[in-house]
């Protein structure tokens, strides 16, 4: 790729994996006790897409990495206190509910909206990379509206590598059943990725990238805007949280012998 | 499924879609689940149905469900839709969704249509929900269950946009075993231009690991948790051991193997753990949430993030040194506190024993 690629990252926040999460019913819709006092960090796949990203930009010159997110704005600048500190990337912020139950063709209409809105983005260069799913709402379906309202025919999902060829082309793979994987050639951008987890290890925090990534990140966030989601005529009937408490047997002071015995039995059953 | 569709209401028009499977002779297993679900839906809301094919030759396939009972078969095949490729799929599934012009559309969420089908649900302003778990009409309109927040809160939902697409996970229904049958089809005439041919999907890969460990229609998962690459009893890691009775277990009991985050995560960090764990087998919170009948954990916590991922395991048993650790407290059916390392090389070998045994016995038979 001469000229490097413009790779525009979607992602929001999420609660914290090991908080516990309880619905509540407000006049909205559902939401989580507590929401804006939940730990938050920056959805799991779309921390995958965003190191995939910066690492990518490393590998092509004049390459430039966009972060836009959705997400109410406190909560976000405290994400970024982190996030910030992985990887380099400008932030587009939109200042919204980050909710899993907040329907996907809302977000999508305003991530591809702001995405269209970056100044100096070359759709010719263009990868818009993102998690293939969230953990809130978990759908995969955010990233696909994405792309079908950029005009973008060439999508992928459950993505876990991407390899670039010097003529702009690439080889991606993705998901299938079975733990593999669907190799496929693509002559080249614009395309979007939807990313699962890649290969690449969380990147240690580096305090000097944190540095320079708050020069840009805090004026975005005060730039931010506010944005609702459009009624899509999505209706909760429930939501609970599972209920199902098992009577666990605690086998203690056995010999393995037996232990052995009684799984190879159950598993037989 | 419960309280029938009221007379007077509006009438649903379902199309049912399904693409045949890389042999490119028969239909994936979720299929049959699905269609059984589409079949009973239809005949409680008094609705048509119509099925809708792709795949580059679905003639054969289209006999195996040619008895369903659908008023309407229609296809789009060809060397073009042999593989799932984004632009040709959702092109052949848009032409298929304008002529039938449904209300609803049912399919089973297989990596193909999962990473398409929302894509078409746009194109037809309609709206799309995936992983749905279930669907039950409830005064006389349709409801869907789904999972948020990674499994941890269920919710039944409703829409109130037409098309409305709906991808189902596999174990919903008991799957249609109708008779195969000629259905009269319609084949439809799909071309896909230059500008969505950038894309060649040119095959598939399997992990570098040497053993298959990924199993889903496997009875029983086996799951390795961080324990096995931590220090023993007697002080020193046993990364190499670990890995011999792991694949040993999995290759004698059949299982499907899954690990959690740390396990993955330091294989991601080349440490020196199990060569064959990548993060196509990571279960829990921020991986797969597998179906399986059984599964049986090892040297892992059981902490709320993890066990997410149990969330469709029936049975569940653990072997853990901790009597205090996640499992014991109404996680799982039953928790062994014991030494994974101990118990699982007696659980191998009294399973070659059996094995074996079954050996001798056909070759007696014979």
């Amino acid at each position: 790729m001469r000229n490097g690629y413009h790779i525009v990252v979607c992602g929001s926040i999420v609660p914290d994996p090991l908080q516990t999460l309880e619905p509540i019913e407000t006049p909205g819709g559902p939401a989580l006790k507590n929401e804006m006092m939940l730990p938050a960090v920056l959805d799991p796949w779309a921390s995958h897409a965003l190191y995939e990203a910066a690492n990518l930009a490393s590998k092509v010159a004049g390459s430039k990495v966009w972060l836009v997110s959705v997400a109410p704005k406190a909560k976000l600048q405290q994400v970024m206190m982190t996030v910030a500190q992985k990887v380099s990337f400008e932030l587009v912020a939109v200042d919204g509910p980050a909710s899993g139950f907040g329907d996907a063709y809302g977000v999508a209409a305003i991530l591809a909206d702001e995405v269209q809105s970056i100044a100096g983005l070359d759709r010719s260069r263009l990868l818009v990379f993102g998690g293939w799913e969230s953990a809130s709402r978990g759908a995969g379906v955010t990233m696909q509206l994405v792309g079908e309202r950029l005009g973008i025919a060439d999508q992928f999902q459950g993505v876990d590598q991407i390899t670039t060829q010097a003529d702009g082309s690439f080889e991606v793979l993705e998901r299938i059943e079975g733990g593999r994987h669907q190799v496929s050639m693509c002559s080249g951008p614009p395309a979007l990725l939807g990313w699962a987890t890649g290969n690449l290890p969380e990147p240690r925090n580096n305090p000097q990238v944190g540095m320079a990534n708050m020069r840009t990140v805090m004026p975005a966030l005060q730039r931010a805007k506010a944005a609702a989601l459009a009624g899509s005529g999505l209706r909760f009937l429930s939501t609970t949280p599972p209920k199902q408490q098992r009577q666990t047997r605690i086998v203690k002071n056995r010999p393995v012998e037996e232990i052995a015995q009684e799984i190879v039995e159950w598993i037989g059953k | 499924m419960a309280a029938p569709h009221k007379q007077g209401e509006v009438v649903e028009k379902i199309l049912f879609l399904a693409h045949v499977d890389e042999s490119c002779n028969v239909l994936p297993k979720a299929v049959y689940e699905v269609l059984g679900l589409a079949i009973d839906v239809a005949a409680q809301m008094n609705a048509t149905l119509t099925i809708g094919l792709i795949g580059e030759n679905v003639d054969t396939a289209a006999a195996f469900i040619g008895s369903s009972g659908a008023t309407r078969v229609l296809a789009v095949s060809g060397p073009d839709f042999a593989q799932p490729r984004y632009a040709s799929d959702a092109a052949a599934l848009e032409a298929i969704c304008r002529a039938v012009q449904p209300t609803l559309v049912l399919a089973p969420a297989t990596w193909r249509f999962s990473r398409v089908l929302p894509g078409v649900s746009h194109r037809l302003a309609g709206q799309a929900d995936t992983h749905i778990t279930g669907l039950e009409i409830r005064d006389g309109a349709l409801t869907a269950s789904r999972w948020y927040y990674r499994q941890r809160i269920e919710a039944v939902i409703r829409r109130d946009a037409r098309p409305w697409f709906l991808l189902l996970e596999s174990g919903c229904h008991k799957p249609w075993t109708g008779e195969p049958g000629a259905p009269s089809m319609e084949k439809m005439p799909v071309v896909i231009p230059a500008e969505l041919r950038r894309t060649n999907v040119t095959g598939t890969r399997a992990p570098k690991s040497e053993a298959q460990t990924i199993r889903p229609d496997a009875d029983l998962l086996f799951v390795a948790g961080a324990g096995w690459t931590k220090k023993q009893s007697d002080g020193k890691v046993h990364g190499e051991e670990a890995e011999s009775l792991i694949l040993r277990f999995l290759e004698l009991s059949k299982a499907s193997l899954g690990g959690s985050k740390s396990l993955v995560d330091q294989s991601g960090d080349n440490q020196a753990v199990l060569g064959f764990m990548t993060h196509l087998n990571q279960v829990g919170q921020t991986g797969a949430t597998p179906r399986h009948p059984k599964g049986l954990s090892t040297c892992c916590h059981g902490e709320e993030p993890h066990v997410v991922g149990w969330r469709f395991i029936h049975e569940r048993r653990a072997i853990n040194l901790d009597p205090n650790c996640g499992w014991a407290r109404g996680k799982a059916d039953v928790l062994y506190v014991s030494d994974a390392f101990e118990v699982m090389k007696r659980v191998n070998e009294l399973l070659a024993t059996g094995s074996e045994k079954k050996e001798e016995a056909t070759a007696t038979a014979r």
